[in-house]
């Protein structure tokens, strides 16, 4: 087993780094998930680590050998291709056993393999097919026996999933996880969806324009995002980053006169609430207007202004709230982040300890 | 009413359609048909009407000479010009599908013979072909070669004809290759290339079966337009010397409009026509079977 170090990494087209100085290790059987929107440049960086691009500068190793000028197929690398790549002539049988044929696999050899990858897939029936005659789905499973047979230590997997249906996708990534660890595999995983990425990855390393914003195990993603952009590109709907202020007592939000939230000046700190771990009440922290109320069944996002900011709210079910109604926003301690505005970083922060306050019971009664 | 308006709404279809079926029975299927009859006839002439001989056209033409000839030479000049014209078209798409420097130019000069005319085509390389100062004898008389009638002498005017003709088809059917390699996604070749495979591997075994379709359908052309070239014949050889740049067409040619033996002139039409379609069906259905489309 190999894992896979990638050092000080740079990938340059002409004035533009789509890949500027990443670091980032994968331990040998484990997934790691390069995760960004488009044009972060993970899959370029994925691209660097097969050897279908040439670095400009850094170095990749691979099982502990330097391979940064190595061809592709002196890796020990497989991959499978956003496209699946299949050979469009030859059936999913030659498909897969491309590799094994090229290398000179002996045929005994050749056909343990095939017959090993395609029960792990349920190909057994496809074999004489062709790839046109196959659904996305199979033809994704081709691809993945394809993968599979080379038996090379370390798997790269471009964007794998992205096109097939949410029910497929959802099947397929699990498939992914549990071939990946059966076999043991080093894989690296480059998706643009977060979801896909916290359910699978022993690690993410989350990008943006090139350069790596957070590498970190999936909890500590979601619970300790680095920067503002982590912070939002995590959770469905993103955290909330409300603009404080210096206020008496500590940072207010801004344009409230309080309750202080955390200890010293507030001005140029964003404070990070997720949408899922406030709540709305009859008494509370910050007192909020709700502006939108967003139906989607298991719960609704709620948009309320919280002095001249707004904040989406997650509640289960169905509100019985209504739009301009006067509510009170509470947080568990601990739930709150705090970052600096203007290096986007998060800062270490000491809270306040919260009383929850309802302002004479006004709003409790235009309830009920 | 009702029977009016029906027999109109079948007619109106058959109406629209008159134009075109007139220009194609006049131009097209007429003249084949009538080719046809007339290849079983004598030519008419003067006061002797046609008479019917049955195949004896067809028999006279085992006796021609220069009917031999000329389906030899055609052979010659097919067998040569294709096979080499698809090589040197694959090769120059290959070339030309590469991210070389002045790629846009190569794409040009290697298409520019296919949209010059074929006449001036013909008048330029009849220069190049001028025994002493032509092109290729003050290339050759650098390395001490004395001067060559080249379409002058029996011996060299037939593939120097050869030589102009796969000018002229490689550039035409490279465009149809390079068309069909732009379809080949990127991510194949790169696929590839992580199994190890050598690039000439990946040709063999990737490239040129998913090529075939194109293979096949320039192939067939090009054994058609080999049979039906004259333009350049009649230009810098006029068949000879002694019929040994003959081609079918061109002898067809001769024969019809030069000695008005128009019903001997059908029966060899019969003959080339008769064999490009054997020809196309053999290739559509030998070859067929093995090429993948998608």
């Amino acid at each position: 087993m190999s894992g896979i170090e990638v050092a000080d990494l740079c990938k340059r087209w002409g004035a533009v780094a789509a890949v500027d100085n990443v670091n980032f290790e994968v331990k040998p059987g484990t997934l790691t998930v390069l995760l960004g929107p488009s044009g972060c440049g993970k899959s370029t960086t994925l691209r660097l680590i097969a050897g279908l691009d040439s670095a400009s500068a850094g170095a990749i190793r691979i099982g502990g050998r330097d391979v940064t000028h190595a061809p592709p197929a002196q890796r020990g690398i497989s991959m499978v291709f956003q496209s699946y790549a299949l050979f469009p002539h030859l059936t999913v049988e030659e498909n897969i056993i491309f590799g094994l044929r090229v290398r000179r696999v002996s045929v005994d050899e050749r056909n343990r393999r095939l017959k090993k990858a395609s029960e792990l897939l349920g190909l057994g029936a496809l074999l004489q097919r062709k790839p046109s005659q196959l659904s996305g789905g199979q033809q994704q499973r081709v691809a993945l026996g394809r993968a599979i047979v080379a038996e090379a230590p370390v798997c790269l997997m471009d964007e794998p999933l992205s096109n097939l249906d949410a029910q497929l996708r959802h099947d397929m990534r699990k498939e992914i996880r549990s071939i990946q660890q059966r076999l043991g595999m080093t894989m690296v995983y480059v998706t643009h969806d977060q979801i896909e990425a916290m359910s699978i990855a022993d690690q993410v390393v989350l990008m943006r324009g090139g350069v790596v914003e957070q590498k970190a195990m999936p909890p500590e993603l979601y619970s300790r995002p680095a920067t503002t952009f982590a912070a939002r590109f995590i959770g469905t709907p993103p955290m909330n980053l409300v603009a404080l202020s210096n206020g008496t007592g500590g940072a207010v939000v801004r344009g409230t006169d309080g309750p202080p939230l955390i200890e010293g000046p507030g001005d140029g700190l964003l404070l990070g609430l997720r949408p899922e771990e406030l709540r709305v009440g009859a008494s509370g922290t910050l007192a909020a207007e709700i502006l939108a109320v967003e139906y989607h069944g298991a719960d609704s996002i709620l948009e309320c202004r919280v002095g001249d900011q707004t904040l989406m709210v997650r509640v289960d079910g169905v509100l019985r709230n209504q739009i301009g109604e006067k509510v009170w926003l509470s947080w568990a301690d601990g739930a709150a982040h705090v970052f600096d505005e203007k290096s986007s970083r998060r800062v270490d922060h000491r809270p306040i300890a919260l009383g929850a306050r309802s302002e004479d019971n006004r709003v409790l009664h235009s309830v009920s | 009413m009702s029977k009016l308006s029906r027999l109109q709404s079948q007619a109106t279809p058959w109406l629209l359609l008159l134009p075109a079926a007139v220009l194609l029975a006049t131009f097209t299927h007429i003249p084949a048909v009538t080719t046809f009859i007339n290849s079983f006839y004598t030519t008419p002439r003067g006061a002797r009407p046609a008479r019917f001989v049955g195949v004896e056209q067809y028999q006279s033409m085992l006796a021609d000479p220069v009917f031999l000839a000329a389906l030899k030479n055609n052979a010659i000049y097919a067998l040569g010009t294709v096979p080499l014209a698809i090589g040197l078209s694959l090769l120059m798409a290959i070339i030309v599908n590469s991210s070389i420097r002045g790629r846009a130019l190569l794409r040009m000069s290697f298409f520019l013979p296919t949209v010059l005319p074929m006449i001036a085509v013909a008048n330029i390389w009849l220069f190049f072909y001028t025994p002493g100062y032509g092109l290729f004898d003050q290339i050759l008389a650098n390395f001490g070669f004395s001067s060559t009638n080249w379409l002058g002498s029996p011996n060299t005017a037939l593939p120097s004809l050869m030589l102009l003709g796969i000018w002229k088809e490689a550039g035409f059917f490279m465009i149809f290759y390079l068309a069909a390699l732009q379809q080949i996604s990127p991510s194949l070749a790169e696929a590839a290339a992580l199994e190890g495979a050598s690039r000439w591997y990946y040709f063999r075994r990737i490239v040129f079966p998913l090529l075939m379709p194109t293979t096949l359908f320039v192939l067939v052309n090009a054994l058609i337009n080999s049979f039906r070239l004259i333009d350049h014949v009649i230009v810098m050889t006029r068949g000879g010397p002694d019929n040994a740049s003959t081609l079918l067409l061109y002898y067809i040619y001769n024969t019809a409009f030069r000695f008005w033996d128009t019903a001997y002139a059908s029966a060899l039409t019969m003959v080339l026509l008769a064999a490009l379609a054997a020809f196309s069906f053999i290739q559509f259905g030998i070859l067929d079977r093995k090429v993948h489309y998608k």
